[in-house]
């Protein structure tokens, strides 16, 4: 019989081992699906690990999906810390995206100016989002895990609202886009003959300010002091509601400046698909990088394989893009199952009464 | 028979209200034990997909039903695994059960799509619904809208009369002094979250069949996840989801409402479509601002893992 034994104390080794685990479980998974499902295994191990990483260009494009994940995850992080739970990034990304828009479209010739502009409007207009459920949560109490999620489909319904009405491009062929924006309002490209642009520098600086802010400053103590135990940051002094606060408006410009950089990088205008899912998926590259900015660059990386996999899948493999979810959905089960072998390991057979008593007198 | 104006909005009401009003008791029961399952989007649109599919091949409507709710309750089986047996943070479980649904129902439906069922017709209860007015918004429904009527008196008999209910409140409230008097905490949270799965799945099936039948990756559209807000606003009571699902229901046929109705208004449909969601928020806002409401109703040990070790 397999059985689950306490650790005297929680493992360090397998807090960083368990999402490594998740990771090739899901592959091994994934691989057997595919064989399931009639397909070469082979084959698909190829679309989805070795295709995405095996020219240079194809490692800017693995690296270009992977920051709005990082970008958004990396805010997230620090509102799952203190226990702060925004589901609604994928909303707070859109939003981010309509006000970055709205500047190109408005303000768009002015070198420097209209991508600073875009920048700050997409990161005030994410946590704008994000200050909707911040402020019902501590005026009112309401959930915020239920409140940002029903701001997801308002957001997406209200970014359809102005790509087929208002912000439409009258020469678009009634497509659902805006205008494609002026140079100007495009993030310049960092390396020649691929797509990867500033916002690669986005990430590295908000990659580093979230550490500093959760491992160098006494907030961001006290933001994980709250995380950890209400009562014990509500004895010490903190207070929650400001701890929501930060929580929310973090993780909200984080993902507002994703959308911006969705807009101005890769797809230079505004469509009703803007997300594809970047929000949600965000949550759980958090979760894998184990709330840690480094931890989060890995995990971003890895859910970015996933992302190109399933554009691939469809093409190389006639399988639905909807993949992609399923092994993200996967690797989640997988990494919260692992997760008991921080504070359990596993141990085979029964104790015997005796044994119980010595191991009890011993430790 | 026409019906007149109002017949037909009550009629509407009630079948935009089902979906929402089986999901919701399913998770009602589930958080009485304790237990905060998240997933109920993933767990419906696994249980759409799986009836619409199961009920294209085979041609029976029962099957499918069979179908949706076995295929929600074994992955809310794995939920319960992961958040019972291996104590993992049920928000993130809940959460990862909705990501998972949700893909897999797309990736599994993706050969559904644009086919279309056959309708099933509703059934008309003798008497009843010769009842003027009434009678025939009511009782001329689907047979699974009086299935969810039976199952909401069955759910507020099993958890306000009899033994076994009581059993699982305790364990909701309290689940070390539960295990104390003896009760099996583990398996009494198991069952509860099959129940919540199996009829998340039913919701999901009468979407897939009754409602529109037709399958379409994102038909859900959050209706799972307005079931739990309902369960917020019910305060944790079976009659007042069964008043909350049709007050949402109405909500959702609004949009139809104002587009057939004669007076043209100038209203984008987008703004009509996002009224379900921003109802779902002033509702929450409404009951929750009530914090000792909330308190007093909610399980005591709601979403808290139990440990056995430290009873």
């Amino acid at each position: 019989m397999l059985r689950l034994e306490q650790r005297s104390c929680p493992s360090q080794i397998m807090r960083w081992l368990s999402p490594a685990l998740a990771v090739g479980l899901t592959v091994l998974t994934g691989v057997v699906m595919l064989a399931l499902l009639g397909k070469d295994p082979w084959r698909g191990f190829e679309v989805f690990f070795i295709n995405p990483v095996k020219s240079t260009y194809a490692l800017s494009e693995l690296m270009l999906k992977a920051t709005p994940l990082a970008l958004c995850a990396a805010g997230l992080a620090i509102g799952f810390r203190a226990n702060v739970w925004n589901i609604g990034a994928e909303g707070q990304f859109i939003v981010g995206a309509i006000c970055a828009t709205v500047v190109a479209l408005y303000f768009g010739e002015y070198p420097f100016w209209t991508l600073a502009l875009m920048v700050i409007a997409a990161m005030a207009g994410g946590a704008a989002w994000a200050a909707i459920p911040a402020w019902l949560k501590t005026r009112f109490n309401a959930n915020e895990i239920l409140v940002s999620l029903m701001l997801v489909y308002v957001a997406n319904l209200m970014v359809s609202w102005l790509v087929f009405g208002p912000l439409r491009d009258p020469g678009g062929l009634n497509f659902p886009q805006t205008v494609m924006f002026e140079d100007t309002a495009l993030l310049p490209v960092l390396i020649q003959g691929t797509r990867l642009n500033l916002v690669l520098v986005f990430v590295v600086v908000v990659l580093i300010a979230a550490y500093i802010l959760m491992y160098r400053t006494h907030l961001g103590f006290r933001m994980r002091v709250a995380g950890e135990s209400a009562k014990a940051a509500r004895y010490s002094g903190v207070n929650a509601k400001s701890m929501v606060w930060l929580g929310m408006l973090i993780s909200g410009a984080c993902a507002g400046l994703a959308g911006m950089a969705e807009v101005a990088g890769p797809m230079g205008q505004l469509t009703d698909k803007v997300s594809s899912g970047y929000g949600f998926a965000a949550i759980i590259v958090a979760f894998v990088g184990r709330l840690h900015p480094l931890g989060i660059a890995f995990a971003s990386l890895v859910m970015a394989l996933f992302f190109i996999g399933g554009e691939q899948a469809q093409q190389y493999l006639a399988l639905p893009g909807s993949i992609s979810m399923v092994f993200q959905g996967m690797l989640l089960f997988y990494l919260l199952a692992c997760d008991v072998l921080i504070r359990y390991r596993v141990a085979f057979g029964n104790l015997s009464v005796a044994k119980q008593v010595r191991k009890g007198a011993l430790s | 028979m026409s019906l007149g104006l109002f017949e037909s909005i009550l009629f509407a009401t009630i079948v935009a209200g089902t979906p929402l009003m089986l999901v919701a008791l399913g998770e009602l029961v589930t958080e009485k034990s304790g237990m905060l399952n998240l997933g109920a989007e993933g767990l419906m649109s696994i249980g759409a997909v799986a009836a619409f599919a199961a009920s294209y091949t085979f041609e029976s409507t029962v099957l499918g039903i069979l179908a949706a709710m076995v295929a929600a309750m074994l992955l809310s089986m794995v939920f319960a695994f992961i958040t019972i047996n291996l104590m993992a943070n049920q928000v993130a479980t809940g959460l990862a059960v909705a990501i998972f649904g949700v893909g897999l129902s797309a990736f599994l439906g993706k050969p559904f799509e644009a086919k279309v069922l056959q309708a099933v017709p509703g059934y008309a209860l003798p008497l009843l619904s010769e009842i003027p007015l009434l009678g025939p918004a009511l009782f001329k429904q689907q047979w699974l809208v009086y299935v969810s009527w039976i199952t909401l008196a069955a759910v507020a008999w099993f958890l306000g009369k009899t033994r076994a209910g009581l059993a699982l409140k305790a364990v909701g409230e309290s689940p070390q002094s539960a295990h104390a008097v003896g009760l099996p905490v583990i398996r009494i949270r198991y069952l509860a979250v099959m129940f919540g799965g199996a009829m998340a799945g039913l919701g999901g099936a009468f979407i897939s069949l009754f409602h529109t039948p037709m399958w379409n990756e994102g038909m859900i559209a959050g209706k799972g996840w307005i079931a739990l807000a309902l369960v917020v606003f019910s305060t944790w009571r079976p009659w007042r989801v069964m008043l909350g699902a049709y007050l949402f229901g109405g909500v959702m046929i609004s949009q139809l409402f104002f587009q057939s109705s004669s007076v043209q208004v100038e209203i984008p449909s987008q703004f009509l479509s996002a009224l379900p969601y921003l109802a779902t928020i002033v509702v929450l806002v409404l009951i929750s601002s009530n914090a000792k409401m909330i308190r007093l109703n909610s399980p005591a040990s709601l979403g808290k893992p139990f440990l056995k070790e430290n009873s």
